[in-house]
């Protein structure tokens, strides 16, 4: 078995050095009746590369791949060119195959990578610390909304209704065991999003107001005035969002006045994958930093003097707090995290601008020419690369007819709220740099035959 | 005021000593060696007009932004593709990772990660596909989750599971609020989780993060948990016990049995922390062992990266009793299609599910890493795994409980790692002299100051994926180190030497935070 | 005033309801070096045993006692700027905080100095 090395004889010298007769005698302590002799049953048995590779590929082969067709889906998972360095780079073995960096002296290629990381995250969010990640976006909300009650000891949390469904379910999944009280609510397809309903909301119970920027429909506001109400009524407002790119064209919650800003960072440098792995981002303003959730990194000196870098306010965490941790959270996404640093650190901030308005103008177009076609209409007033359209048929089955014809043409409101008739001709649609105006023509083109 | 009692210093220690290479006689002028380059931070280096990407032209087009472009300098600096590859080869090769040598860090399980399974995780067909495609356009990966989930279910004997979970900490979250809804459903509001004091700092956390109170449950002198405290603590307000089998000092739970039926017994659940699945896989199916709900680290036992500190992927197994309340959304074959089971549909299938604990369906990307690994070594293969992980490990023990004090060895063997203590060392010398010295001698440190009921804990597993050459190169190096600690050798205190970077000041880092490049910052 | 001990390694001066309360010399060696305090703020409440405040070093976090019932009148603010005072004088400029206590009775159980001195030396 070609990933272990024992051959016979080491085992019969190591048993000898041992004093054991088998190897089963090493097992004694397992209760005779919990033993299995033999193989499990109804499992195969070992298998080549070759072999493996061949099933592997079988069940791949099964998948619509995205890049081999027109594709526009968004909603919280975005796909953009990823320049190949990156994963050149991440599959070196002293990053893929490293620990979290518990010995500093060799691990300061992992630990310097979270520094410039924590900085990166911290200014595209426009925060002042930012920390090592989180397990994705989702998970990064609820964690700060779990901050948010340990900061202001309040427990009534104000979620946006343009909040994303599935971030809106986990704290929902939550909140029932901890006794967290949320208010949130489903969009309306309007073209305002619900800040001056939050602004209206905010009072002296609240905890904290979660805002998605851009929100689930693609729209967009400025964050100023609720966040100056919601700091008023003694709360924080945390803002989520999903779509780092777009960052790069609009200012960030955090100029704006976020306490706390999360996001997942798929968009940069992880690729689709269907879900996972990604990476949660999560900053703050510096007075909240010890109250933050996950690992940091922080600079410091070695014996000689040397700049170098450690994990530090650990003490917040599970391994030293244990039951008054800030979080249970152990890991953080560090492969992800390196791999959304190194692309942005490719971008820089020319490429990132840049990045984004080739996004925001390949939106337009399409937007445009999406809202030409009889009975469709683009919901948005403002967006950046993500937008809602209004279909005159029921959207979740023209996006199946789109498929069909090898189109992924978007998200329909109908998979996300699925008990919502109000919102089930509506769909997203999602334009990157990856479309093409071929693929657009493809859409366009499509829906023509499909819609009445 | 409550007490620090593992030994672990917690002073930063002056070794200001023995300067090598940086200063003094040996010292080059640009702070390089040889192969050892020093690297520094992309803010000092890079650039924001400097990029290494290239895109097309941007079409015309009249900005809908409202109002909110960012025009302020992000701060952002970039650069070429070429200084990205060299600034982060030059960073890598400061890290120590088990391509490189023996890291035989206790309770991690850092084996050998195949190169196969990155390759599978990179087929398009898995990796450029999104969480929210029609589903007949993504049945091939539903049906990897499934196939693993299979594999997952028939290795632990456990009729159902929960893939969603991010990792480890966030598996364990799944079962003790799979637990929690399984009480409420019957109308008990336990309150309590009992969780041995050898456990992993997340399993407090953990139950503390899921709203209940925790209470320590006593270890015995050989390592294993109090049956009779256990059993004498159990009660109407006792929710469930969180036990990790092997435990935290690389010993099998003998009573584990007997501690499920007095649990169940008093209407509780019994939660497993599968951390250490990789000693029995197998071997043993944790569900003979009348276990409800145990997650699997697949970064750990089925080979996926660690990655400097995740992802990891942390599905949950589930006993017949708490499969209803298990999260969504998860997978279901229906005659020759899959299909997911989400919000929408859950009525019908799984209405009493606690809901939701990650946007979409996790960590894919593992999945295929272990599915992977797993069909390539298929069900012997495993089997074989768990015992040469065994075996390996009480190799150590043997070797090295002569020099060292191994608490436990008198008990018999130990599973996949082996458990010692500072007791010997010369005045002044710790475990964490121990860790440095084995840093020169170029090996990853064991675990140290874990498990806290070991004074100066330190917990050695090789995994199976270590020849027998390479253990006797490391316990030869070990020995050494150990005769220095007893001696009280002065170079030992102030190690590592040749490290890339010599004892870092903790203590600095952690009064005064500096946790993002500033600018304006004062060279320290 | 008078000082007493605790077992849990505190101090505490009285001087009739007035109570300052802090760590021991002993406790802040074996803490080793203090990286981070957080007091109680006033006006809260603390009943003998409660978790009153924190004190972090880099691998340890403790948690610091009420050594008996009382009000917080105040909380030391110089530790935040300087947690380093809980190394250097622990019995003095590093206290913790100050309370109104509830019930001077509670004080019989703690210990002298004399009686401290040999408890550590038996430890």
């Amino acid at each position: 078995m070609r990933y272990l090395p024992l051959t016979p004889d080491d085992r019969t010298a190591m048993l000898a050095k041992i004093g054991a007769d088998t190897v089963d005698d090493l097992f004694t302590d397992v209760p005779a009746e919990a033993r299995l002799t033999g193989p499990i049953h109804d499992l195969p048995g070992h298998a080549s590369e070759m072999a493996v590779e061949r099933h592997m590929h079988g069940l791949a082969g099964k998948n619509l791949v995205a890049g081999d067709m027109p594709f526009f889906l968004g909603a919280g998972a975005y796909r953009h060119h990823v320049p190949s360095s990156v994963d050149h780079l991440i599959q070196r073995g002293e990053f893929l195959t490293a620990y979290t960096p518990y010995q500093p002296e060799i691990a300061q290629g992992t630990l310097q990578v979270l520094f410039e990381f924590q900085t990166q995250v911290a200014r595209l969010f426009g925060c002042d610390v930012a920390n090592a990640s989180m397990y994705d976006g989702s998970t990064a909300c609820w964690e700060a909304i779990v901050m948010a009650r340990r900061i202001t000891r309040r427990k009534k949390a104000l979620l946006s209704s343009g909040l994303h469904p599935h971030y809106v379910s986990v704290a929902n999944s939550m909140a029932h065991f901890t006794g967290d009280e949320l208010q949130s609510a489903v969009p309306e397809l309007s073209v305002d999003t619900d800040i001056a309903d939050l602004i209206e909301t905010v009072d002296g119970d609240t905890s904290c107001v979660v805002v998605q920027y851009p929100d689930i429909l693609g729209r967009m506001d400025d964050l100023t005035a609720l966040a100056a109400k919601t700091q008023e009524a003694g709360a924080l407002l945390i803002a989520v969002v999903t779509e780092p790119v777009a960052l790069g064209a609009i200012k960030s919650p955090g100029e704006m006045g976020a306490d706390i800003v999360v996001g997942e960072g798929q968009s940069i440098g992880v690729g689709l994958q269907f879900g996972g792995p990604y990476v949660g981002l999560f900053a703050c303003k510096q007075k909240y930093v010890r109250q933050m959730p996950g690992r940091l990194c922080g600079e410091t000196v070695d014996a000689e003097g040397r700049r170098g870098f450690v994990l530090t306010l650990s003490t917040r965490e599970q391994h030293i707090r244990r039951e008054k941790a800030t979080s249970n959270i152990c890991t953080n996404s560090g492969l992800c995290a390196l791999a959304f640093s190194i692309h942005m650190t490719l971008l820089g901030e020319r490429g990132l601008r840049d990045l984004a308005q080739l996004n925001h103008a390949k939106a337009i177009v399409a937007a445009d020419r999406l809202s030409q076609i009889e009975g469709v209409n683009i919901l948005n007033k403002s967006f950046f690369n993500e937008f809602t359209v209004i279909l005159p048929v029921n959207a979740r089955e023209a996006v199946h007819e789109l498929a069909s014809r090898s189109i992924l043409g978007g998200v329909s409101l109908g998979r996300l709220y699925p008990q919502e008739d109000a919102l089930s001709h509506a769909m997203l649609v999602t334009v990157t740099e990856t479309c093409t105006d071929e693929d657009v023509d493809a859409l366009v083109s499509a829906l023509g035959e499909i819609l009445p | 005021m409550s007490m620090n009692n593992q030994g672990r210093p917690t002073r930063s220690e002056d070794v200001r000593i023995q300067d090598i290479g940086t200063k003094g006689a040996n010292a080059t002028f640009t702070g390089n060696r040889a192969l050892i380059l020093e690297e520094k931070l992309i803010f000092e280096s890079g650039s924001i007009d400097r990029t290494g990407v290239d895109l097309p032209d941007i079409p015309d087009a009249k900005s809908r932004l409202g109002g909110l472009e960012r025009s302020e300098t992000i701060g952002l600096p970039g650069l070429s593709e070429s200084e990205t590859v060299r600034h982060y080869t030059r960073l890598s090769r400061f890290n120590y990772g088990i391509d490189l040598g023996f890291f035989p860090l206790g309770s991690c399980t850092m084996k050998h990660n195949p190169r196969l399974n990155e390759k599978m995780a990179r087929l398009p067909g898995f990796a450029d596909i999104h969480p929210l495609q029609p589903q007949e356009s993504v049945q091939g990966a539903y049906q990897v989750i499934d196939e693993l989930a299979t594999w997952l279910k028939t290795l632990t004997g456990m009729p159902a599971i929960a893939m969603s979970p991010k990792a480890g900490a966030h598996g364990e979250l799944c079962g003790i609020l799979a637990i929690r809804s399984a009480l409420e459903a019957r109308g008990d509001a336990r309150e309590v989780i009992l969780v041995p004091e050898s456990a992993h700092g997340t399993n407090p956390a953990t139950a503390a993060f899921a709203g209940y109170k925790v209470e320590d449950i006593p270890a015995t002198k050989e390592g294993r948990v109090d049956l009779d405290a256990l059993v004498a603590r159990l009660g109407p307000d006792v929710a469930g016990v969180m036990i990790t089998n092997p435990n935290t000092c690389g010993l099998f739970e003998r009573d584990m049995k007997k501690i499920s039926d007095a649990v169940h017994d008093a209407g509780g659940f019994v939660y497993c922390d599968g951390a250490n699945f990789n000693a029995i896989v197998g071997k043993v199916r944790p569900g003979d062992l009348g276990i409800d709900a145990m997650h699997i680290n697949l970064h750990k036992t089925f080979s996926t990266p660690h990655g400097g500190g995740g992802p990891g992927s942390g599905p949950v197994v589930f006993s017949a009793a708490l499969e209803p309340f298990a999260p969504l959304p998860f997978v279901e074959k229906q005659g020759d299609t899959y299909k997911l089971v989400e919000e929408e549909n859950a009525e019908e299938h799984h209405a009493q599910s606690f809901g939701r604990m990650v946007a979409f369906h996790g960590q894919m990307g593992m999945f295929t890493r272990a599915l992977t690994y797993m069909l390539s070594h298929g069900g012997d293969g495993l089997k074989q795994v768990s015992e040469d992980a065994v075996l390996n490990a009480n190799y150590i023990l043997r070797s090295l409980e002569d020099v060292l004090d191994a608490p436990f060895a008198p008990s018999g063997y130990c599973m996949h790692e082996a458990l010692f203590s500072d007791k010997g060392f010369a005045e002044g010398f710790t475990t964490l002299d121990i860790a440095k010295g084995l840093i020169d001698e170029g090996f990853h440190p064991m675990t140290m100051y874990f498990p806290l009921v070991v004074h100066g804990a330190m917990l050695i597993e090789p995994t199976e994926t270590e020849s027998k050459e390479a253990i006797d190169e490391f316990v030869g190096a070990l020995r050494h180190i150990v005769a220095a600690a007893k001696s009280g050798d002065a170079k030992l205190k102030a190690a590592p030497h040749h490290a890339p970077r010599r004892r870092l000041d903790e203590t600095l880092a952690a009064r005064k935070p500096v946790l993002v490049y500033k600018e304006t910052q004062d060279a320290v | 005033m008078s000082r007493y001990f605790t077992e849990d390694h505190e101090w505490i001066d009285v001087d009739g309801n007035n109570a300052a309360v802090g760590i021991t010399d002993y406790a802040q060696e074996q803490l080793g070096d203090v990286v981070f305090v957080e007091v109680p703020e006033s006006g809260k409440e603390l009943g003998k045993g409660d978790d009153a405040a924190v004190v972090e070093s880099v691998k340890a976090a403790s948690d610091v006692y009420a050594p008996v019932s009382g009000t917080v009148s105040e909380g030391n603010a110089a530790l935040t700027d300087d947690p380093s005072l809980v190394n250097t004088d622990p019995e003095g400029e590093g206290w913790f905080f100050k309370l109104d206590l509830s019930d001077t009775s509670q004080l019989e159980g703690l210990m002298d100095e004399a009686a401290y001195k040999e408890f550590v030396a038996n430890l």
